[in-house]
């Protein structure tokens, strides 16, 4: 289709779209740059698309979109035994890397990146596939979810609408490009004509700051531990006179902290929108409207254009009333095709039909926002990833170590009956690359089990 | 205990470590120590000495012996 905002991207000329410290390159020099990387490759080719906030990793993703080549999107700093595991598994033909992620020959260069070619066959896949993105790729696990090109250009055209993004808009990079949230602040600046000002650096950075100063950032977005970091730099007292607004994603931010940010953003003539959303519904299920922030405070919002929401109670019947806690349900065109967990699944087609169950209990208050009450399924949000307790409990298992896994966001508790507390955590944080200050250790005698051998969780000793 | 144990213990116990080289210690130069430790890290410093810290001091807390310096806005002298 040629409405697909990735194949217009021409039409911006001499706008700059990346910004790096030392840099800028023009849509119209973007554009000719992705085009001249995709044409080493076949369509419909899989590559692995190792990625970093540059330049070269921004022009190898459009150029993958425009030539309907499928990039499986992984971090630059994807801890090696796991990056071999998926390359096994999956067998890209392509790597497209920066140029000291990997030591072998390349096909071509451009921008500090290179492509690297397997000699791997091109695998058979649905013809609507468009990009695969980790879930809780932070696990490690081999699951990716199966995003198609109508689902990134549509919930693209949603989020541009909502935030209202401006050619205008200059937006920091704060947040890797292989995590959803990240991707679709690319994706959205670049539907919109406007600038994405590229960096690595985070909030505790002076170059960070130095960066956005001199690029004169209008918005970033954020997780709600990075909010917490926020909070701690006192950043509703810096001035920063170029910045429009802020967006929150990734997990609950909690009541407390969306008021105070709603309402330190409103005073200052700014705005803050929580949103909500996940990998599976390419990104983004709902908002709450800036003018809403400190009214509706603690709430995920109202659905996207083009989306809206169902509670379900326990018989599978949708609740009507206000105020009744059900499973939050999605529907809409940003629906993912599904999971693949192997090379035969790229062929899968798909298996929502524009239905999402989230695995969240929510309820809807009497103005029809929504609020987030509860989990169905046992996963935790750390850092902004979904970390699954099941697939951690597997990993330590494969180690020889028994654990049940439980916890709150940003801190998982792990029981375990091994002594050697400093090594789980030393092995877990460098599997799932996140600080080992999100985990801690309690060692019991026996992990408790009912006579099927299901882990008992309520029967785990009070921490 | 002394502030320099003070000092000494948030370090250790934000980042677990036994016995470090501590002079050598510096943001992003162990793997602990990234913007989720140091925020940690501050914390734990905080608490230790209540204080508060403002925004350029954590971000100028670069290093274990750079932070001493930082501290002694605070009237914590190390």
């Amino acid at each position: 289709m040629d409405n697909f905002f990735w194949n217009n991207l021409a039409q911006f000329q001499d706008s700059v779209a990346l910004m790096e410290e030392s840099k800028e390159i023009t849509y119209a020099q973007l554009d000719k740059m992705a085009r001249e990387i995709s044409s080493h490759m076949k369509e419909r080719s899989l590559v692995f698309c190792i990625c970093k906030n540059t330049i070269g990793a921004v022009a190898g993703y459009v150029g993958f979109l425009q030539k309907r080549i499928v990039p499986v999107m992984l971090s630059h700093t994807i801890d090696r035994t796991l990056y071999e595991n998926l390359v096994n598994i999956y067998k890209p033909q392509f790597i497209w890397c920066p140029n000291d992620f990997a030591d072998n020959l390349p096909l071509y260069e451009k921008e500090n990146y290179k492509l690297i070619e397997t000699g791997t066959q091109e695998p058979a896949m649905d013809e609507e596939l468009a990009v695969m993105l980790t879930t809780s790729g932070s696990t490690g696990s081999p699951k990716f979810v199966r995003q198609t090109y109508i689902n990134i250009q549509s919930n693209t055209e949603a989020i541009v609408e909502y935030l209202g993004i401006i050619p205008e808009d200059r937006a920091i990079t704060t947040l890797p490009m292989n995590y959803t949230y990240g991707l679709s602040i690319v994706q959205s600046h670049l539907m919109a004509g406007a600038r994405l000002v590229l960096t690595e650096k985070s909030f505790f950075d002076r170059g960070f700051w130095d960066f956005f100063k001199e690029s004169q950032a209008t918005t970033f977005g954020a997780v709600p531990y990075t909010y917490q970091m926020l909070d701690k730099l006192r950043f509703l007292q810096m001035d920063l006179p170029s910045l429009r607004y802020i967006t929150q994603a990734g997990g609950r931010l909690g009541e407390e902290l969306h008021y105070k940010f709603g309402l330190g953003m409103r005073q200052k003539g700014k705005a803050l929108v929580v949103m909500y959303g996940a990998t599976e519904a390419t990104a983004r299920m709902s908002y709450v409207p800036a003018d809403k922030a400190v009214e509706k405070a603690g709430s995920i919002g109202i659905a996207i254009p083009g989306g809206h929401f169902e509670l379900i109670d326990v018989d599978g019947s949708v609740i009507h009333e206000p105020d009744q806690v059900g499973e939050l349900v999605y529907y809409g065109p940003n629906v993912t095709l599904g999971y693949a967990e192997s090379r035969e699944d790229l062929n899968k087609g798909d298996e929502r039909k524009g239905r999402l169950e989230t695995g969240d209990m929510a309820k809807r208050d009497k103005d029809g926002f929504y609020y987030v009450v509860g989990r169905k399924k046992r996963f935790l949000k750390i850092y902004g990833n979904r970390v699954n307790l099941v697939e951690v409990e597997d990993l330590f298992s494969k180690e020889g170590f028994e654990t049940a896994c439980v916890g709150e966001d940003d801190h998982m508790l792990i029981y375990t009956t091994s002594n050697e507390s400093d090594k789980l955590v030393e092995f877990i944080s460098s599997k799932t690359g996140l600080n080992r200050t999100a985990f801690s250790v309690k060692h019991i005698d026996e992990i408790p089990h009912n006579e099927s051998g299901k882990v008992l969780y309520s029967q785990l000793p009070v921490n | 205990m002394t502030n320099l144990e003070k000092y000494n213990q948030a370090f250790c116990e934000t980042f677990q470590l036994e016995n470090p080289d501590f002079d050598a210690l510096q943001y992003m130069g162990i793997e602990q120590w990234d913007s989720v430790g140091h925020m940690s890290l501050v914390a734990a410093l905080e608490d230790a000495f209540d204080i508060m810290m403002d925004t350029d001091d954590i971000i100028d807390f670069s290093s274990y012996a750079k932070g001493k310096e930082i501290l002694k806005k605070y009237e914590v002298e190390i």
